[in-house]
């Protein structure tokens, strides 16, 4: 049976993973390969990259980074952030990433998704959609959450789809750091509404509102950063909380 | 141990590199058919689409030599599906080293998603590549067509309805996931092709 997914998020700045204490052992709390690692041996089904530096130097180390994940990490990754064109994509996957996320950029420019699944696959394609209220209707930002765009998330998911989207990875900026749980009948309205896998984030603050993500939500994989990267939830204890409750998980 | 992988216009085919490297195997990637045919295994890779795949390993002449090799050979993903009789995907006609059609996955109710993506069992597992592996071997997949099961099936996998997670062959192995991706289970299928 196809297990739900457990994808932890790292946010990466000029090479170091920021956030992230509480793991012992470790020889460096910033060193996003080792925490990668850890992740991995934990049980995190995927992993997620995300590329928050703003400079142009602070990009090629991103590269460096993504090169470093492959050759040490035995799971798939997605890499984000910052990704413009068609060339970034390529830098990326020939650094070993497995897909690549764009959220802006294709809002900005929705041919560009059409060109990443015609040169390399709908399944290295992950559309990112971040998305709020905004007087009773769900509608798309751009930049993080901070500038509203005029698309409507439902339309906006379908088209993505139609244009080649391998996955959706939506994360509702209302929840987002609330730690109240995700945003589940908006995500089982959208899970309903497209035909390719739904990555659901934002909101994730106890081991209860994952399990809500799957049967509410209807959510493929959950994705989550602060609960993992704090320590506030361990991805083992997680998981056998998954399984006790009848949800399919892959337990390493 | 000379460990080739046929390069072709295909993706992510160093994170196969990278998974031979953390096993302490340094592979040689090569469209050259010498060094193909002299190797001790072939690795075939694939992350692509069916019809241009195939028009291109037969422009450089890699479709007969690929169906002529004689040491174990080792087909991942699109490799799998090329190895097959024909594709759904562009109406191909592949190797056809697996007597087997390759066919859409259609969607039966709603909450059904392709491509099928993420970890998934491995059931009736026989033959060496599969041997001694847990009870519940999770391996990652993504793909959106597949082979039925068949004469040649070493595993079941089920996603919408039933399908070969792998088969085999003579010296012909093949598998639908990515062992290169599929953690510690993955190393051990590698390994076992190593050691076949």
């Amino acid at each position: 049976m196809l297990a739900k997914r457990i994808i932890p998020c790292l946010d990466v700045k000029d090479g170091k993973t920021v956030k992230g204490i509480n793991f012992v052992r470790f020889r460096d709390a910033g060193d996003p390969v080792e925490l990668g690692k850890q992740y991995s041996e934990q049980g995190a089904d995927e992993l997620a990259y995300l590329d928050i530096t703003a400079s142009h130097e602070g990009r090629k180390t991103f590269v460096d980074v993504v090169r470093q994940v492959a050759a040490n990490i035995n799971i798939p990754f997605t890499v984000g952030g910052g990704i413009q064109e068609l060339s970034d994509v390529d830098k990326l996957l020939n650094a070993g990433a497995d897909k690549v996320s764009i959220n802006s950029a294709a809002i900005r420019n929705p041919q560009l998704i059409n060109e990443i699944a015609n040169h390399f696959g709908s399944q290295v394609c992950v559309v990112a959609i971040d998305a709020g209220l905004c007087e009773d209707e769900w509608i798309c930002y751009l930049n993080g959450g901070r500038i509203p765009s005029g698309r409507r998330l439902f339309q906006w998911a379908e088209e993505a789809e139609s244009r080649g989207a391998g996955e959706i990875l939506f994360t509702s900026i209302l929840h987002d750091g609330v730690k109240k749980g995700y945003a589940n009948e908006t995500l089982a309205l959208l899970s309903e509404k497209v035909g390719i896998p739904l990555i659901a984030s934002g909101g994730a603050g106890e081991i209860q509102h994952f399990k809500d993500v799957f049967i509410e939500g209807k959510a493929d994989a959950a994705l989550a950063a602060s609960v993992f990267h704090f320590g506030e939830i361990s991805i083992p204890e997680l998981k056998q909380y998954l399984k006790k409750e009848g949800i399919a998980i892959r337990i390493t | 141990m000379n460990i080739a992988i046929v390069q072709y216009n295909a993706g992510n085919i160093c994170s196969v590199i990278f998974a031979l490297k953390r096993l302490g195997v340094d592979a040689v990637l090569t469209s050259d058919l010498e060094i193909l045919q002299k190797a001790d295994k072939v690795i075939f890779p694939g992350v692509g689409e069916a019809k241009t795949t195939m028009e291109h390993l037969k422009l450089h002449r890699l479709d007969q030599l690929i169906r002529d090799l004689k040491q174990p050979v080792l087909g991942i993903c699109v490799g799998m599906q090329l190895m097959c009789r024909y594709s759904e995907e562009g109406n191909t006609e592949c190797l056809g080293i697996f007597d087997a059609p390759v066919i859409k996955f259609q969607r039966e109710k709603a909450g059904d998603k392709i491509p099928h993506t993420g970890w998934n069992t491995l059931t009736r597992c026989r033959g060496d590549l599969l041997a001694n592996l847990p009870e519940e071997a999770f391996v990652y997949f993504v793909h959106s067509y597949y082979v039925p099961t068949n004469d040649c099936t070493t595993s079941e996998t089920t996603y919408i309805q039933k399908f070969s997670s792998s088969l085999q062959k003579n010296n012909f192995y093949a598998v639908q996931f990515h062992p290169e991706k599929s953690g510690r289970i993955g190393e051990k299928i590698i390994q076992n092709f190593l050691n076949i």
